[in-house]
């Protein structure tokens, strides 16, 4: 896999939130408006860029049976500097993104890239696959908030729209909208690959199946069996 | 007589106006991943309440005694996660000893605990709205309730959503989340019930 493929996979082929449907809290949460979803994105990929390349860094010298736990160390370390940085410079963005600022050190996305790939691959390569993924997750967001901004709220990145700002369609902005405009996006991801894409819920769906441990791996399949 | 009234506020806005999976969107993963049987999700939420009072009950004394006491109040998010983790092994390790039995219907789901949000949203949220330990705890039990209640509503409209038909494209995940969709906007019926429920 040459590095451009590398960067691209995140991107498209396995768009951590459309198709891997990873990270699907702040994915629902602050896409009700389009630059709450771009500072999510931002703060999220520069967070999943230095965690993944420290983890890769580390990747020899961290014992295999305590690595969650030092991974998420790094990963809160990391997301308290996001934190101060924003704090200091976008003190607005700050506070309309509030507690899922906070979220990002358990968002599935972050921990799942570090124990998939990071912890394999060499420190460039886990920057590139980063970047990838975090543009992929960004993408993802702009799109999901562009459709409920604009439909919703009859406006785009806080400008209004003529005509759509008459008649919003309230409800995309709030919780259920969420949900309905996650589902339908999904469903057309599905549509244009075919269907080759549509994972199975349960445990090999699972998002924090990369973090259950391998001890949990019976346990997960014979869950799977009973279903 | 105000305390408890509070209190019961509390408890009815966490439990129903602001359930924390549907209307404010934290614990999805596990919402979506492990509705499908109704004795699994009501396992997941048992565990869930546990491990939500468990983590405020250690985390709010950690805000107030050490972090504050000390002016390390930016290091909230790395303490609260490592605290919270470690506590999970430690209640997975105690359970797997003590009471087999009831390791053996929640261990399962106490891993993946760790890195549900919902956990880690509870006590940050207990410290941002200034509650009392009293009023965390009280808040914590609603918002593991209203996991509960989500968990196990939801898992009955996807016992009905095994035998319909939906277009191809939308089998599987689409469909579980255009109908929670439709589950959460049921829970919008509570909005003004707080405001009313002393008048």
């Amino acid at each position: 896999m040459t590095k451009m493929q590398n960067f691209l996979k995140g991107l498209i082929k396995e768009n951590p939130v459309l198709v891997l449907v990873l990270g699907t809290c702040p994915t629902l949460a602050i896409t009700s408006s389009v630059l709450n979803a771009l500072g999510m994105g931002v703060a999220a990929t520069a967070v999943l860029i230095c965690s993944n390349m420290a983890v890769s860094a580390l990747r020899n010298v961290i014992p295999d049976k305590v690595r969650i736990p030092c991974y998420i160390v790094l990963i809160a370390g990391f997301v308290t500097m996001v934190e101060m940085v924003m704090h200091a410079f976008t003190p607005a963005l700050y506070e309309s993104l509030g507690l899922f600022l906070s979220l990002i050190v358990v968002n599935c996305i972050i921990l799942g890239r570090a124990e998939m790939y990071a912890a394999k691959n060499k420190v460039l390569d886990s920057a590139i696959d980063a970047l990838g993924m975090g543009l992929g997750f960004t993408l993802a967001l702009f799109i999901m908030s562009s459709i409920r901004e604009i439909l919703g709220n009859g406006s785009f990145m806080g400008i209004e729209i003529p005509l759509l700002s008459d008649n919003p369609i309230g409800i995309l902005t709030l919780a259920p909208g969420g949900f309905f405009v996650f589902g339908c996006l999904i469903a057309i991801v599905n549509k244009i690959s075919g269907g080759k894409t549509s994972k199975k819920l349960g445990c090999s769906g699972c998002p924090s199946a990369a973090i259950c441990g391998k001890k949990n791996e019976e346990a997960c399949d014979k869950k799977e069996e009973e279903n | 007589m105000d305390t408890f009234k509070t209190l019961v506020m509390i408890l009815m806005t966490s439990v129903l106006v602001n359930n924390y999976v549907l209307s404010r969107f934290l614990g999805i993963c596990p919402f979506l991943g492990v509705s499908k049987k109704l004795n699994q999700a009501t396992g997941m939420g048992i565990a869930v309440i546990f491990v939500m009072l468990m983590a405020t009950a250690v985390t709010w004394p950690i805000q107030y005694y050490l972090l504050d006491r000390f002016e390390l109040g930016y290091m909230r998010t790395i303490v609260f996660i490592l605290v919270i983790a470690a506590l999970v092994q430690l209640v997975e390790i105690v359970l797997k000893k003590n009471i087999p039995s009831l390791h053996a219907s929640l261990g399962i789901y106490l891993p993946l605990i760790t890195t549900n949000c919902a956990v880690l949203g509870v006590t940050i949220n207990n410290i941002n709205d200034g509650y009392t330990f009293l009023e965390s705890m009280v808040n914590s039990l609603g918002c593991g309730l209203g996991f509960l209640l989500a968990m196990v509503l939801f898992a009955g409209v996807r016992s009905r959503l095994e035998e319909a038909e939906p277009p191809k494209c939308f089998e599987g995940l689409p469909i579980t989340l255009v109908s929670a969709s439709i589950v959460s906007l049921a829970f919008f019926g509570f909005k003004g019930l707080v405001d009313g429920l002393f008048m």
